[in-house]
């Protein structure tokens, strides 16, 4: 395969994840707050400063159909990580002083 | 695993900030030497993974679910210095635009769930490495065996915290016996995530996975004479 296409397949099956299969994901909270509910902490949890958010828990603002909505934030924030993680690792990468003679389709 | 804001008091909350902070300054020099023009497209992409996989909430028992946390995942496709950034970056992007995990809890779920995962699967993983036999086939066992422990390590990590600075008087003993029953099952989900993945890659492009480098051989030049006799071939 080459590396070209296998960056295809997996930034699609990265938005498949984010923005189809999330969907059906379970709604029971996580082992954290589980516990904390089962042993008497779960009230000390604040709202986030975050919360008001156009995006938050995953939802968009906006957006009636949850289905659309969940999905438009999944990508929205695939799109965010994306950009924000690609731009750090390019910027922080070894830059290679040989000649690249591996060809380009490699 | 994502802490809210108020389970844990500012001095804590502080101390885990400071943590994510140094770790993150350690990791920005180390990737440097991990990532390379071929790599560095990778981390990006791993980084993106990771925050889809998180949306996938796997049911776990009655009443309660986890989803994969990533670290040893990260760390064996990429170095365990970009898998500290790869998991910071979700965390970042989580807390301020999915109001997952708290803005004061954001150092402390940067230890828990970039610098603890990480820091347990990879070490666990190298060792498994070195005991199981020294083929690329190796590698999805080992990261898998490494993604199983870094789970219940980082709620043990957080119970420590919980019992340091927690904003609510409850029965730690409790609390330690559950975070580390639920998070073990936790574990195996993201053991089998995490071994698939791996595996994938390694069946496709083992040269794109950090962790399995030492191992792939070394291709050498070979020299091929033509058959005398074709009649012989045959």
């Amino acid at each position: 395969m080459t590396r070209r296409r296998f960056f295809a397949a997996a930034v699609l099956l990265t938005l498949l994840v984010a923005g189809v299969a999330s969907y059906y994901a379970s709604s029971h909270p996580d082992g954290l707050l589980y516990v904390a509910g089962q042993t008497g902490f779960e009230d000390a949890a604040e709202d986030s400063a975050t919360a008001d958010s156009p995006l938050a828990g995953y939802q968009t603002r906006g957006v009636g159909s949850e289905r659309l909505s969940g999905a438009l934030a999944g990508v929205a924030g695939v799109a965010l990580v994306g950009l924000i993680g690609g731009g750090l690792f390019w910027m922080l990468r070894r830059r290679d002083e040989r000649p690249d003679t591996s060809g380009s389709g490699d | 695993m994502h802490v809210p804001d108020g389970f844990l008091d500012a001095p804590t909350s502080l101390a885990t900030g400071l943590i994510a902070a140094a770790g993150i300054a350690v990791a920005l020099r180390g990737t440097r030497r991990e990532l390379d023009d071929r790599t560095a497209p990778m981390a990006g992409l791993v980084a993106t993974f990771v925050f889809a996989a998180q949306m996938i909430n796997f049911p776990v028992g009655a009443g309660t679910s986890g989803h994969l946390m990533g670290g040893a995942l990260a760390a064996v496709l990429v170095g365990p210095w970009s898998a500290v950034l790869c998991l910071s970056v979700v965390l970042l992007v989580q807390g301020l635009m999915m109001a997952d995990g708290g803005i004061t809890a954001l150092g402390t779920n940067i230890t828990l769930m970039g610098l603890v995962t990480v820091a347990v699967g990879w070490t666990t993983f190298v060792l498994m490495r070195r005991v199981l036999a020294a083929r690329p086939t190796a590698v999805p066992i080992a990261a898998a065996v490494g993604a199983f422990l870094s789970v219940p390590a980082a709620a043990l990590v957080f119970t420590l915290l919980f019992s340091v600075g927690g904003q609510a008087p409850v029965d730690l003993s409790r609390v330690v016996v559950a975070m580390l029953g639920w998070h073990t099952l936790i574990g195996l989900g993201e053991a089998a995530v995490t071994g698939l993945v791996v595996a994938s890659v390694i069946a496709t492009r083992p040269d794109l996975v950090y962790g399995a480098r030492p191992l792939l051989a070394v291709p050498t030049l070979e020299i091929r004479t033509p058959a005398p006799d074709p009649e012989t071939t045959r």
